[in-house]
């Protein structure tokens, strides 16, 4: 009897643990975290340079991620909110830097590369080909073929 | 031979690339601050925070605004130097102390010494936001009109003083 009581109560309070974990999300407006979670997937955090302003756990892009919030509340528009942090921190902040004159490397850069890779790829290849060029039989390769091939290969050959 | 120099060739860019990438800083982020009028604020003093200090209140003075925290293990290594700096009196400093608890920072005065002309009180760190600061301690150098020429991130050394903030200081100055 008491065993049952302790199982009831500890599923109870299981329950309760489980609720309790849930509920700060709903909480809040889901809508605008949502919308919070994508603005800040597509900024860079400071701190750990290699993390969003989503996934980090640092002090200071847990007050970005603040400052963030209220200027949704506020009606700031996305771009308005990505100027903000620009103004302050630069185009670093951005994990998709507009083009400009200090970013034309890093945009067009990869494609260079691509295209010196695809030149030097052809230029091998043609050299190949001309390597490899077809080169006319001899008599004596010939007769040294059809030695090996047998005779009914050398009737039909006119 | 052809076959030994391109991929020596590549290897040597290669190299070059890597060198000159060990000597850069990936960590001090170019402020876009720099040349533009210091965000404003008003924020409570630390020593006294019924009264307030302003931004407006350095005007005509060229000034270094640093920001520190008692939690800051690097700020202990600047301090000292900031103490030396206070003493020759060559420009006024002034902390702006970030996401700190007051009972704290006012003893971390109190045992280390205050290098500050003022200390005022950047509790959840948003006059920090304004000024893109990312990392504790940065100095920042404002001139007469309140613009921001320089910034410092990382702890201010004496190098880094004697090198580019003393002569921009006396530029600033004259």
């Amino acid at each position: 009897m008491i065993r049952r009581a302790l199982l009831a109560l500890l599923i109870a309070l299981s329950g309760a643990v489980a609720v309790a974990r849930e509920a700060p999300p709903a909480a809040e407006d889901p809508a605008l975290e949502a919308r919070l979670h994508a603005l800040s997937t597509e900024l860079r955090c400071l701190v750990c340079q290699n993390e969003t302003l989503a996934e980090s756990r640092a002090p200071l892009a847990n007050d970005l991620r603040r400052e963030i919030r209220d200027m949704m509340r506020a009606g700031k528009s996305d771009r308005e909110i990505t100027q903000f942090l620009v103004s302050r921190y630069g185009d670093f902040v951005l994990y998709r830097p507009p083009v400009k004159s200090t970013t034309v490397a890093l945009w067009v850069g990869p494609f260079v590369l691509l295209g010196l890779g695809v030149a030097g790829w052809f230029v091998v290849l043609r050299r190949r080909a001309r390597r490899i060029a077809v080169q006319p039989l001899t008599a004596e390769d010939r007769g040294l073929a059809q030695a090996l091939l047998g005779s009914d290969t050398a009737r039909k050959t006119p | 031979m052809n076959r030994f120099v391109i991929p020596l060739l590549v290897f040597v860019v290669l190299v070059g690339f890597l060198f000159v990438g060990l000597r850069l800083h990936p960590r001090e982020v170019p402020s876009p601050l720099i040349d533009k009028p210091a965000p404003a604020f008003q924020l409570s003093q630390l020593q006294a925070p019924e009264k307030s200090f302003g931004l407006a209140d350095m005007k005509g003075k060229v000034w270094l605004l640093n920001v520190w925290a008692s939690w800051c293990v690097s700020c202990r290594d600047e301090h000292p130097f900031l103490m030396e700096l206070a003493k020759e009196g060559t420009v006024p400093i002034v902390g702006l102390n970030y996401k700190d608890q007051q009972q704290d920072a006012v003893q971390w005065l109190a045992r280390f010494g205050n290098p500050y002309q003022q200390s005022v009180v950047d509790a959840d760190g948003r006059t920090g936001i304004n000024f893109g600061v990312y990392g504790v301690p940065e100095t920042f150098l404002i001139d007469r009109d309140g613009v921001i020429r320089y910034k410092q991130i990382g702890p201010l050394t004496r190098e880094a003083w004697q090198q580019t903030l003393l002569p921009l200081v006396k530029k600033l100055s004259a």
